[in-house]
């Protein structure tokens, strides 16, 4: 019994990722400091935000938001804290600036390619199909077949 | 023994892949039937071959056979005999072993049915397919061998990946790779046609049946795997926007596309060139996302054993296959001219509206899943793309599809009457509207794309039964209804599940309570309208794990409705933490409680949260594979290909 309990001291632990110790009193101040949880990236996880890491980097994140709001610092404040740290790279979300703007605007613009494409191809196939002209061979045939 | 037989059993079956697609391919050239006939053998023996190789592999992880690398690393004689088994795909050479089988498995299938195609067709389309099979049995004999043995065996192995011990993800892989290996069964459809240089309705109704049979595995491991990730990683997200999730999502959507651009092909014969270059991305998109799993370009929670040569060898797989049909494609595409003329309003109209919307949302997913890497090289800016712009910038896409689906589902082929089909649904509307204005009414302060989402699911729901009673006649009767073709029953079965999966995922974002806190032992508390009591925690001992259990029991008004065991995992010897979530089934709401850290004060640290509609996720992702698989048992797949059946699927009168 003794040895499984030093074996559970030894790994990390597990489970829940924001802990209640880290919480903040004011309930409204920690909803602003979650919704900041899932925009910040865990820069030592793969793709995942602060707020379902487990990492120790993730945990000290935490933390830092609840400090920075609870100094009275604005959401862009504390996004641009970690901004000046880490890079955009912490960002989940891609700021909508500069050639970042391309891949905001690129579903938009395929669409507009695609409703173009779809829109001339229906024209095209909303007309009868057309018949070729005849040959003049044909042409003096069907003549010969209308004098008679 | 068995390993070696079972390894030589793969390198004969890459050499019988080889054989079977030069020599079917030479013989489809030469009009010579002989050779062709190599072609039905060659996919059965190359089938069996590989299966074997496949069961020694089991075999040797059944019975823990420690001599071997594969076994060592990803088992333990400890673990449950199900893991075992599951541990055999559970690594990268032996999931590439099981994607292989199933390229086989596919070619096999297509020997056995494909009776009715046309012999250049049949040895064109089998040939293709070998071809594929060769690229991946070269890659997995010349980087990713799993008969590899060690010299000294020790004497237990190091387990699997703790959280692939479940039986979610037992079963998550074969799905998943029986949907991205039967698309290309499509593929090769596809390349075969353009080497033929024919289309036509016949062509349609062969590859259909392939692509739905592929939609409908890719729809059910996609669910698993979604379903496997809420409850086990803690949090209770469904979806992640994670790369390795966008490459199943990605086939997934054109898949959708292919299967309703195919039914354009089949009832109209037009669309052709489209439906083709479909194909070929399907199966292009498969390929990428196998190279994106297993190069490790994109960080992803799936971590495979990447390795930088394995990935240039899938990308050369798929730069040759995609890269090769679609250069094909231009040269042959020309070829194949559209017969049905139909209006600017009309069932083909609609069915090309859904292709070019699932088409542009599945390339936003793409854009976003590789625009970090396209950031990097090109503007050296280092930069994530994470939910937040997943979410903005693909669900408008779906909103717009929900909210034309209706419409264009019922309208007749080739010409119909837009404000026409919109009065027919006119009380399914008000009523669609009335559910979303109720639900609106009932919320406050929080965002409007709940009651948008579920206004739209709701739409779609109705929509598609008011569709389905329209095809009884002007009267409607019950007794027609359950003599409608099974594809009638298909369409409205997944359409309705795509409603209800909206709807899911409408009251799952938008509805959700989330508590965290300390709970003393005995202590209740109140989450929403329920109440929860931490009545015990016990450290208890599994087969290969010790866990941390807490007891806890959930109330509402004051009645006992539930008993919750949320664990606490730990595997010695993977070392690794896991997390078990207790989760209180409902239709109307999950709760979902994880037990965390003891606290230095006493008492447990305690997640709990209300989740309304969650299962209507996974309900309508149910449906929409029941769907397909209603289609795919139609009378017209079974019956002889190619003669058509006029009173089928009769154009409903106007």
């Amino acid at each position: 019994m003794k040895r499984r309990a030093f074996v559970l001291a030894l790994l990390a632990s597990p489970a829940v990722a924001l802990d209640p110790s880290e919480m903040l009193q004011d309930s409204d101040l920690e909803a602003r400091a979650r919704a900041l949880d899932h925009g910040i990236r865990c820069v030592k996880c793969q793709s995942e935000s602060v707020a379902s890491s487990n990492a120790t980097w993730a945990e000290d994140a935490r933390r830092q938001i609840r400090e920075l709001i609870s100094e009275g610092q604005s959401d862009q404040d504390v996004k641009d804290w970690f901004v000046t740290r880490y890079g955009e790279f912490v960002l989940m979300d891609p700021p909508k600036t500069g050639s970042s703007l391309a891949l905001w605007l690129a579903g938009p613009a395929m669409l507009a390619v695609g409703a173009l494409g779809a829109l001339s191809y229906l024209r095209g196939r909303s007309k009868p199909e057309a018949v070729a002209a005849l040959s003049p061979t044909e042409q003096a045939r069907l003549d010969e077949i209308l004098k008679k | 023994m068995i390993t070696e037989l079972g390894h030589f059993a793969l390198i004969l079956a890459f050499i019988v892949a080889i054989v079977q697609t030069v020599v079917p391919m030479w013989g489809a050239w030469r009009k010579d039937t002989r050779l062709m006939a190599v072609a039905e053998p060659a996919a059965n023996v190359q089938f069996l071959l590989t299966g074997f190789a496949f069961a020694a592999l089991m075999w040797a992880f059944i019975v823990s056979d420690f001599s071997l690398q594969l076994v060592v690393m990803n088992s333990h004689s400890a673990k449950p005999m199900l893991y075992k088994i599951s541990g055999t795909w559970g690594n990268h050479e032996g999931s590439m072993l099981l994607w292989v089988l199933i390229v086989t498995l596919f070619g096999a299938m297509a020997a056995w049915f494909g009776g009715n195609l046309p012999p250049t067709l049949k040895a064109r389309v089998l040939a293709v397919q070998a071809s594929i099979a060769v690229a991946f049995f070269a890659f997995i004999l010349f980087t990713s061998n799993p008969f590899i043995r060690v010299a000294v065996p020790p004497f237990d192995g190091q387990d699997l990946n703790p959280l692939l011990q479940d039986p979610g993800l037992a079963f998550h892989p074969p799905f998943l790779y029986l949907g991205y290996v039967g698309l290309s069964m499509a593929f090769s459809f596809a390349v075969a046609a353009l080497i033929e240089g024919r289309v036509d309705a016949a062509w349609g109704r062969w590859v259909r049946p392939w692509t739905l049979a592929a939609w409908v595995f890719l729809t059910i491991g996609i669910a698993l795997g979604s379903w496997w990730a809420y409850y086990e990683l803690g949090w209770g997200g469904f979806w992640f926007w994670d790369p390795v999730e966008n490459a199943s999502f990605m086939p997934w959507l054109l898949a959708a596309a292919l299967l309703h651009s195919a039914i354009v092909v089949e009832k109209r014969e037009s669309l052709k060139s489209w439906t083709i270059l479909l194909a070929i991305l399907a199966f292009g998109f498969s390929l990428i996302g196998t190279f994106i799993v297993r190069s490790g370009l994109l960080t992803s929670v799936h971590a495979f054993a990447n390795d930088p040569e394995r990935g240039v060898f899938i990308l050369m797989i798929l730069a040759f296959f995609t890269g090769g049909a679609l250069i094909l494609f231009s040269l042959r595409a020309g070829a194949m001219e559209a017969k049905g003329v139909f209006g600017m309003v009309s069932r083909e109209s609609a069915l090309l509206a859904n292709n070019v919307l699932l088409a542009v949302s599945c390339f936003v997913v793409f854009v976003g899943t590789m625009w970090p890497l396209v950031a990097e090289m090109f503007f050296d800016r280092k930069l994530s793309v994470g939910p937040p712009f997943f979410n903005a910038a693909f669900t408008p896409f779906m909103l717009l599809l929900g909210l034309i689906l209706p419409v264009g589902s019922m309208m007749p082929w080739k010409r119909a009457k837009l404000l026409q089909g919109m009065w027919k649904l006119r009380y399914g509307f008000i009523l669609a509207l009335a559910i979303g204005g109720l639900i609106w009414a009932m919320q406050s302060g929080r965002s409007l794309l709940g009651p948008l989402g579920i206004l739209l699911g709701a739409w779609i729901v109705i929509g598609a039964c008011m569709d389905i009673w329209s095809r009884t006649g002007k009267r409607g009767s019950f007794t027609r209804l359950f003599r409608l073709p099974r594809a009638d029953w298909g369409k409205m079965l997944a359409h309705t599940g795509l409603g209800i999966t909206f709807i899911g995922v409408a009251g799952l974002t938008t509805y959700q309570q989330e508590d965290i806190r300390v709970a003393q032992i005995g202590v209740p508390f109140d989450v929403g309208s329920y109440s929860l009591r931490l009545d015990d925690v016990q450290r208890l001992e599994g087969p290969n794990y010790l866990s941390t259990m807490g007891f806890v029991t959930l109330l509402q008004n004051g009645d006992e409705i539930a008993q919750l065991r949320p664990e606490k995992r730990v595997y010695p010897v993977a070392q690794m933490p896991t997390t078990e979530a207790a989760i209180d089934y409902d239709l109307a709401r999950d709760v979902y409680v994880v037990i965390g850290d003891a606290q230095v004060n006493g008492g447990w640290a305690i997640r709990t949260y209300i989740k309304p509609l969650t299962n209507w996720i996974w309900i309508g992702c149910g449906l929409m594979a029941l769907g397909g698989l209603f289609s795919l048992s139609d009378r017209r797949f079974r019956v002889a290909a190619g003669a058509r059946k006029a009173s089928a699927n009769p154009v409903p009168a106007e």
